[in-house]
């Protein structure tokens, strides 16, 4: 378990301030931010590879703050993996081991377990500069798991990687975690991937922790606009919130007015729904849901098998549809379209 | 047009540098080398100054490397003002060099007086060449091994910080290692520099006479047939030294 509490770091022009962050027992939290956050710079602390200014670290209820890194049990895997050039794949696999002086049998049966796990038999007596990208990463991984740390950290460990090795090695981490069960903390900037792997995520901007929460929670309730956008909720408006004469909630922003669902009042000014709860149809539709708006394609933006189709009602929403639909309702710059969503779509705060 | 004119231009440059060397080297008569090189004071005179200079560098690996580690890797105040005390020799004229050293390592000094009483004096003796020697060629050392640490990727030593090794084994095993090419050049380099070093050591010890002092005493006291053959066998070693220590760097920038 990893508790981190009011930790501030500097680091040149960038400071983290003020983050307080609990990692329990086996959990997957991914640290998601953009570049330049400040994500290295907080696992590199908990590492203890940059001197805290202020705050504390405990790993496994041990208070870590001013104890060396090799004494922390905590393992880091980096974005370009950083293996060791001038030794093999298996040197660089039991480096841990050896520098603790571990007995041969049990080198040997640690690597056979982590060689065994990462699928990587075959490449042991290759020099790291032989690798591909996929196989690197793995390695890095079984380096990082040889020595069975308490903490796994991971700096942005498939961002590098082309797109196939990426979803193969995500799944390889994913399975890991699982298997092993190992605290793990990981940093990003992708979206996608910190929602396909944390168990609970925590968004990073301007040195500060914005918010943490489950992978739901960042992705349908963002508390600011930072964390929406980042969370590519590409619906944000600003507004107020009003109570309708028939007792209805509503979100007003220009002259538009949204059914929100009842119990989210308070003193919100800023809305979002997700581009993929919005509906776009060519006649009105007949459903339960409260939100129907007419208006004109005002942009389309073509991402491959999906869509993103912008309607100004105004104010301007965005909808995520596939191509299929696109194409079959022979969507156009301009063409007059209905917009539905669902009141229990929308999150204000 | 820019490039052939640069070319000429490098070419009359190539050939001031190559043009004395080359015909020194193939006028003279082979016999009169082998004769030479079988002469008990030339052979004597060279390999004291292969040995000297390598005592010289050993001292400057040993004193040398973990600086220029520190220098790669740590900021502290005075960093730069120690970056330029330690290119200070290669700037100042070399017999000023020896007379410096003298003034520190003389009989009548301190440090003198203190080595002597351990049987260490430098007034004409193997350790005075090794201190002229190590005082004008260190910086070539200290230097490329500073370039070798700070290619030294940080994350390589932190990644082996957390898999459990102390910082002592990650200079052992990480950077060290990662560092060894440029170190090894720059042992050559040094190796290489004092091996000609002349000015420094004449004023601190002119004897025994290494080989750059003894080209110069027979130029003086027979002329230049005399002084030529052993300026020769001088070059040629130098200059197999050298190639040895192109060949390595051409290998570190291919791999």
């Amino acid at each position: 378990m990893i508790s981190i509490r009011d930790l501030s770091v500097e680091l040149g022009e960038f400071t983290l301030r003020n983050a307080s962050l609990d990692v329990a027992d086996g959990e997957y939290m991914v640290i998601l931010g953009p570049t330049g956050a400040g994500k290295t710079v907080l696992l590199e602390s908990i590492a203890g590879l940059y001197p805290v200014k202020y705050g504390k670290v405990w790993i496994g209820g041990k208070d870590v703050t001013g104890l060396e890194p090799e004494k922390r049990r905590v393992s880091i895997v980096y974005q370009d993996q950083a293996l060791f050039p001038h030794l093999s794949v298996k040197d660089n696999i039991i480096f841990g081991l050896k520098v603790k002086k571990t007995p041969h049998a049990e080198i040997d049966q640690a690597l056979d377990r982590t060689v065994n796990l990462m699928g990587i038999g075959s490449i042991l007596n290759r020099r790291p500069s032989t690798l591909s990208g996929g196989e690197r990463q793995k390695v890095a991984l079984a380096r990082a798991l040889c020595t069975e740390p308490d903490v796994l950290l991971l700096d942005e460990p498939i961002s590098a990687l082309d797109p196939q090795t990426r979803e193969e090695v995500q799944y390889e981490l994913h399975r890991m975690q699982r298997f092993l069960r190992i605290t793990t903390m990981h940093v990003t900037h992708d979206f996608e991937e910190a929602i396909a792997l944390g168990d609970r995520i925590a968004v990073i901007g301007d040195g500060e922790l914005r918010q943490i929460g489950t992978p739901d929670e960042i992705f349908r309730q963002p508390n600011s606009e930072f964390v929406a956008r980042f969370a590519m909720s590409r619906n944000i408006f600003t507004g107020m919130v009003e109570t309708s004469p028939n007792g209805e909630c509503l979100f007003k922003t220009g002259d538009t007015a949204f059914v929100v669902a009842g119990d989210k009042i308070g003193g919100a000014t800023r809305a979002v729904i997700r581009p993929e709860d919005v509906l776009i149809s060519l006649e009105p539709l007949r459903a339960s849901a409260r939100n129907a708006f007419c208006g004109k394609i005002s942009r389309i933006t073509d991402k491959g098998s999906t869509l993103f189709i912008t309607v100004d009602l105004p104010p301007e929403i965005t909808a995520l549809i596939t191509r299929h639909s696109f194409d079959e309702m022979g969507l156009q710059l301009g063409m007059q379209v209905y917009v539905t969503f669902k009141a229990s779509s929308i999150h204000v705060f | 047009m820019t490039k052939i004119v640069f070319a000429l231009l490098g070419l009359l440059i190539l050939a001031f540098i190559a043009v004395p060397i080359a015909k020194m080297v193939l006028a003279s008569d082979p016999v009169i080398l082998l004769d030479n090189i079988l002469d008990q004071e030339v052979a004597a005179s060279i390999l004291l100054t292969l040995y000297a200079a390598f005592i010289a560098t050993l001292v400057g690996f040993i004193l040398g490397v973990p600086l220029a580690y520190l220098l790669a890797k740590a900021d502290f105040k005075g960093k730069q003002f120690i970056e330029g005390l330690i290119d200070l020799p290669i700037v100042i004229p070399h017999s000023a060099a020896g007379i410096a050293l003298l003034f520190v390592f003389g009989r009548k000094y301190f440090v003198g007086n203190v080595f002597e009483t351990i049987g260490i004096k430098f007034i004409d003796s193997l350790a005075g060449i090794v201190i002229a020697m190590l005082f004008v060629s260190v910086p070539f050392l200290i230097d490329s091994a500073k370039e070798g640490f700070k290619k030294v990727d940080i994350r390589f030593e932190n990644v082996a910080r957390t898999l459990g090794a102390s910082s002592w084994q990650t200079f052992a095993r990480i950077s060290f290692p990662l560092a060894w090419r440029s170190i090894v050049a720059g042992c050559l380099m040094m190796w290489a520099r004092g091996m000609s070093e002349f000015g420094a050591v004449i004023i601190i010890a002119y004897h025994p006479m290494i080989a750059p002092v003894l080209v110069y005493e027979k130029f003086e006291t027979y002329g230049l047939n005399y002084a030529r053959p052993i300026a020769v066998i001088l070059i040629l070693v130098c200059l197999i030294v050298f190639i040895g220590l192109r060949l390595l760097l051409y290998r570190g920038e291919k791999s």
